[in-house]
């Protein structure tokens, strides 16, 4: 088992060695302001004693996961639509394209005005940022399906229901997870953007409303890790759809 | 003999970078129904291109290909084709596969795909997915769903040449026996001339693109055939010449 000790020891050497440099340059620097961890952990430790810490989680959670659940209803739909029906990609893809690259935060104006300041705002602008990778990815997947695949069902004659359902999907599937990782992690993002203008919950909410109440670095530091952290945990969970053995052809050999 | 397949005047040429490339230039063929035919031709000479359009996935821009009779312009369960990269759904189980092209209502489909399982060699593997097979298995594999659909003509296009070469020969024997089980047109792409020799009824042997017809060589012996035989050493060294080997 080195391998699997290797796996650990090593991020976590470079986690210690980054927390020591972070340590050694606020004492040296004398800084009174900028907190070292030990106060930022005391900071997350004193959330978590009066349980707000997980409600602010639990808030940008439930965001996250509603934007980017529609964005998936919308997106994969779209995008197989644009990588099978070659209309559909010339009506579409300039739009697309013209859309994508409007960062959700410009879109934070039209979203109060729109829907107000609540949760559907952020909602919106998750679903915003995460929806185009959905589409894009699909589509691109859709369009570099092997040819010989396509051809041997035509070649059986199957119908166009079987064919969708035994040979586009699950050809594209694994382009789909793709996207979807990227997605929840552009989602993930964009939720301190899209939490400032939530009401009174979220990590986007504690880090803005800690720097506006009283410059409360501690607990600034304290929401940007739990970000990160949640973030990883996100991905991990997303990574283990690559290994569904409907999709195992694609990352085996 | 009644004829099976026709190809009638083929002609097809691309567009290319540097204009028109001409790649068939007026093929005239007959294949009898239950005849292996075999056509070897030197690599980039247009043999794919051929096979595609008897096959239905190609038009010719001129001449037509007929089968019993009727003129063919798309694909069909009736001649299916076996490549040479193979297409066996790498996402579908063995047993998915093998059932994938049966489309009407089968009494039970799991009993025919364990008679083709059986038939090829695959019993045991059903359950597995294909990235879970050699290449000789694969191969398997991809006859083994296109039998299951009692096709008329197989189309094979290369089928053994991205096996190693024992594997090869070992399919060769393969496919003699499988096709003394079931009776098939076939139609064999190659450029490899012992493979043809093992396996045909007859030889085509095409030109330098763009392709013609340039000599026809029938191969009148019993199977199973030694390729060490003073006949088949002869016959190879006749297909060989027209090479200019």
């Amino acid at each position: 088992m080195p391998s699997k000790l290797k796996q650990v020891v090593a991020p976590l050497a470079i986690v210690t060695l980054i927390v020591a440099a972070w340590w050694i340059a606020v004492l040296a620097t004398n800084t009174p302001i900028f907190p070292t961890p030990l106060q930022v952990a005391t900071a997350a430790l004193g959330l978590v004693r009066e349980g707000t810490l997980w409600d602010h989680v639990g808030a940008s959670l439930f965001r996250v996961g509603a934007g980017f659940l529609l964005a998936i209803a919308v997106g994969i739909p779209l995008g197989l639509l644009m990588g099978w029906v070659r209309g559909a990609f010339i009506a579409l893809n300039p739009i697309v394209q013209i859309l994508r690259p409007i960062s959700p935060i410009a879109w934070i104006p039209l979203a109060i005005l729109w829907f107000g300041v609540g949760d559907v705002s952020p909602i919106f602008l998750i679903f915003l940022a995460s929806v185009f990778p959905t589409i894009v990815q699909t589509a691109a997947g859709v369009h570099t399906i092997d040819r010989r695949y396509l051809w041997a069902a035509e070649n059986f004659g199957v119908s166009r229901y079987k064919l969708f359902i035994q040979v586009v999907i699950p050809a594209v599937l694994p382009q789909i997870i793709v996207g979807s990782r990227i997605s929840l992690g552009v989602a993930w993002l964009v939720v301190v953007a899209a939490e400032m203008i939530a009401l009174h919950s979220g990590l986007g909410y504690l880090i803005i409303d800690s720097r506006n109440a009283g410059n409360r670095y501690d607990l600034v530091v304290a929401g940007m890790v739990m970000i990160g952290i949640t973030g990883l945990l996100l991905d991990s969970t997303m990574r283990r759809l690559e290994r569904l053995p409907i999709v195992r052809w694609r990352y085996a050999r | 003999m009644p004829a099976k397949l026709v190809a009638a005047n083929i002609e097809k040429s691309f567009a290319s970078a540097s204009g028109r490339l001409r790649v068939i230039a007026g093929i005239d063929l007959s294949i009898a129904d239950g005849e292996f035919v075999a056509i070897v031709g030197p690599s980039g000479c247009g043999k794919t291109t051929l096979l595609n359009i008897m096959a239905g996935f190609e038009h010719p821009d001129r001449g037509h290909v007929t089968i019993d009779g009727r003129a063919r312009s798309r694909p069909s369960a009736k001649g299916i084709v076996i490549s040479q990269q193979g297409s066996v759904f790498p996402w579908l189980t063995v047993q998915q596969n093998l059932t994938f092209g049966l489309n009407g209502h089968h009494v039970d489909k799991g009993a025919l795909a364990r008679h083709y399982a059986k038939l090829v060699g695959l019993t045991g593997f059903e359950n597995g997915y294909p990235y879970e097979l050699s290449g000789g298995m694969l191969k398997r594999a991809e006859l083994a769903r296109a039998l299951i659909v009692k096709p008329e003509i197989l189309f094979m296009d290369e089928p053994l040449s991205a096996l190693d070469a024992l594997t090869s020969l070992q399919m060769r024997a393969e496919l003699r026996r499988i096709l003394a089980e079931e009776r098939h047109t076939c139609v064999l792409i190659t450029h490899d001339v012992e493979e043809a020799i093992q396996l045909a009824d007859r030889i085509i042997v095409l030109s330098q693109r763009p392709a013609t017809i340039q000599a026809v060589f029938a191969v009148p012996f019993e199977h199973p055939r030694k390729l060490a035989h003073p006949d088949l050493i002869e016959l190879k060294a006749a297909i060989l010449r027209e090479f200019g080997l």
